[in-house]
């Protein structure tokens, strides 16, 4: 497509057919047989056999879990994990929205993007680990409320939160699609989705791991504490920066055609802001961690097995990013920075393992190991997730600048009011 | 300033009702108030047990699964499956030789299971059994994680799983039978009644004969009490029982969590707003 600004892809224009729009959106754009795609390819496609054949032949025949080991890697990765990952989204939207912090702007919306995606794919992922999918519904219709339940919060605030993200992102498809009206009422939806947004993600962030509050017995007591939703929480933080950072510094170059120069000129500010907040973060958490270690007085047990992977995780992977993360922000090192995020990032992986299948029966002979039918559909979900993100991200306004008529759209919000005025419910 | 405060009132409206919907209060009120004393319960005397599996054969027989074909040994400990659901197994004690102790659900008065369970598939009866219902499960296996007694058990290898676990035959209670296995037992090992009742009895025996029982009445109180209840002439630990497990009922660990939610949506989104109208500067929107 020959248009006069090659840093925007071609949205729907005014009149333009829709149908025939998307026909032409849906193509591939780009080269196909780039490294990535030749190794994520398959693995999507050889992952999407085997999930057939896990609704076949059965959750027996396709894991390694038991009667011992109930989850496994798709609640202790996919879940757990996943939704830490996807933690960014609320705190960039806090930043932007809540703290009028207009530097991280224009990260909001990949970062929203890939937050969404990563619910849906890693949370949708929870419906292969169900026994019994064609039930799922039962949480969210009457009849079978169970509220004592942790799981039950965390079952309505994936529903409410995929909903809200939703929301926050929607004007960028209705930019997409040309949707002018569409795009004005979307677009006022936001700041709600957003506050209401961050309420969720803190519940079940913290949720995720109250979960686990249930198995003081089964859970290695260096990882097993009541403070285990706060140190979730908290950790939520730096491993959603983590994957803020890795994620932009990617797609800086991924989609760099796509970014205005002026956005490339601040992306190493904004870069260097979310270390220190992860820094931050990784520094509380660390404090926290030798709190409840003091405070339980178990400090015989770090001599063990089990001890050792303890220290490993709290001083490779929390000590040592935290310090990388302040070296790299000192000196604006954007190497520094990404190492930093993707130890962390690791760290995050070992931690939530830890908690929920690693610790877990630490003292059951034969302990779970993941099947390898398991970790191929992990990877290949993974994988769908990051073609997903592509696929919108080379069409939507998510890196590249809104169509023009988006900011006549704003000022004339804008303009009927006052300067400084509270936005009134437009009367006509 | 007249905007803003009603779109404070109308979120916290929302949080308000939001907080009510997915608070917790109702069911916890009903769980912890309800007298157990009245609750059917099982007593097992594990200085009665011979290991003849009478209660495992009635067990198989009532829920139609194949017959136990192992014997109690001591050293390689049986557990129970999904088409076994109580096991007896023999243990070597230190001062009264073999002894043999039949395993099955607890039936907790506060069962870990039930609330962890997101869909009431799990349920504690009135009556005391704890039941699993098949319309409701949708198969995440929290129950499984949660029980402390590692009972419920999944059907891995079928494609329509259910969790099977011991129910106290509670289809044989509403029709005024007693379990399979305690009418099975020609030792009177097993007694069935209330847990009122079987608790007097259990302490009457220690009472008569100190010297064969230990001071110790197993699912009296542990994990905030069972409906089954155990008397031994050793120490619990010997025969395979966790003793580690305290007494507080496993609800509590999430109650505080699940008490701060309503909390949190009720204070998060007034501060958040209140922060957004602080940071506000000339040019931005409300």
């Amino acid at each position: 497509m020959n248009t006069t600004d090659t840093s925007t892809p071609a949205y729907r224009r005014v009149g333009q057919d829709l149908w025939e729009f998307l026909r032409e959106e849906l193509k591939p754009k780009g080269k196909l047989l780039t490294p990535f795609n030749l190794i994520s390819g398959p693995i999507i496609l050889l992952g999407l056999v085997l999930i057939i054949l896990r609704f076949t032949k059965g959750l027996g025949a396709t894991t390694n879990l038991s009667q011992e080991f109930p989850w496994g890697i798709w609640i202790g990765f996919d879940v757990v994990t996943g939704v830490a990952f996807a933690a960014g989204a609320y705190i960039v939207t806090f930043m932007v929205y809540v703290l009028r912090m207009d530097k991280y702007h224009s990260i909001v919306r990949a970062t929203v993007l890939n937050g969404f995606l990563a619910y849906v794919f890693y949370a949708g992922a929870l419906t292969l680990d169900l026994g019994r999918p064609w039930k799922i519904i039962n949480p969210i219709i009457g009849n079978s409320f169970g509220v004592s339940s942790v799981l039950f919060l965390v079952a309505w605030h994936f529903l409410l939160y995929m909903m809200a993200q939703f929301i926050e992102f929607s004007p960028a498809v209705a930019e997409w699609l040309g949707l002018k009206k569409l795009r004005k009422i979307l677009g006022s939806l936001t700041v709600g989705a957003v506050i209401f947004g961050i309420c969720l993600s803190m519940l079940h962030q913290s949720g995720l791991g109250a979960l686990f509050l249930l198995a003081p017995a089964k859970i290695h007591p260096l990882w097993y504490t009541e403070y285990i939703p706060v140190l979730f929480i908290v950790s939520s933080v730096f491993a959603g920066m983590s994957i803020v950072i890795i994620e932009g510094t990617i797609s800086h170059r991924a989609f760099s055609h796509l970014i205005s120069t002026k956005n490339h000129a601040e992306h190493m500010d904004i870069m260097v802001g979310l270390s220190r907040l992860a820094a931050a973060a990784l520094f509380v958490y660390f404090f926290m961690k030798i709190l409840v270690l003091v405070h339980s007085m178990q400090f015989h047990l770090l001599m063990t097995p089990m001890g050792y992977l303890y220290l490993v995780e709290v001083i490779g992977f929390v000590v040592l990013p935290f310090l990388i993360f302040v070296t790299g922000a000192k000196n604006r090192n954007r190497k520094l920075l990404l190492s930093g995020a993707i130890i962390s990032a690791v760290g995050i992986i070992l931690n939530r393992l830890n908690v929920s299948v690693i610790a877990f029966k630490w003292y059951a002979p034969g302990h779970y190991v993941p099947s390898w039918i398991e970790i191929v559909i992990t990877l290949a979900v993974v994988f769908g997730e990051i073609w997903a993100f592509r696929w919108v991200a080379n069409r939507m306004p998510v890196f590249s600048e809104s169509p023009r008529w988006v900011k006549t759209l704003d000022d004339e919000v804008k303009q009927t009011l006052p300067a400084g005025a509270v936005v009134q419910p437009v009367k006509k | 300033m007249k905007t803003t405060r009603r779109k404070f009132l109308q979120l916290t409206g929302v949080a308000v009702g939001a907080g009510l919907l997915m608070g917790p209060k109702s069911t916890y009120g009903a769980i912890a108030k309800k007298d157990n004393s009245q609750h059917y319960a099982m007593l097992n005397d594990t200085t009665r047990c011979n290991g003849c599996q009478a209660c495992e054969r009635a067990c198989a027989d009532k829920n139609c699964f194949p017959l136990p074909e192992a014997k109690p040994e001591i050293g390689s400990p049986r557990s129970s499956g999904t088409e076994v659901l109580t096991v007896v197994n023999a243990h070597s004690t230190k001062n009264k030789g073999i002894v043999f102790a039949k395993t099955q659900c607890m039936h907790c008065d506060q069962p870990a299971c039930v609330s962890a369970c997101l869909v009431n598939a799990m349920y504690k009866t009135d009556e005391g059994p704890v039941i699993w219902r098949e319309d409701k499960c949708m198969g995440c296996r929290y129950c499984m994680i949660a029980c402390p007694y590692d009972v419920p058990k999944f059907e891995y290898g079928s494609l329509n799983p259910k969790i099977r676990k011991c129910i106290m035959c509670y289809d044989r209670l509403t029709e005024g039978q007693m379990p399979a296995c305690a009418e099975a037992c020609p030792q009177e090992a097993i007694l069935f009644g209330k847990r009122r009742e079987l608790l007097d009895i259990a302490r009457k025996r220690i009472y008569d004969r100190p010297t064969e029982y230990v001071r110790h009445i197993y699912g009296e109180h542990e994990v905030g009490g069972t409906n089954m209840l155990y008397l031994a002439g050793v120490p619990f630990e010997q025969l395979g029982f966790r003793t580690d497990l305290g007494t507080t009922p496993y609800p509590e660990y999430t109650k505080t969590f699940l008490y701060s939610v309503p909390l949190a949506l009720l204070l998060a989104p007034a501060f958040m707003l209140g922060l957004r109208h602080a940071t506000k500067g000339k040019g931005d929107k409300d």
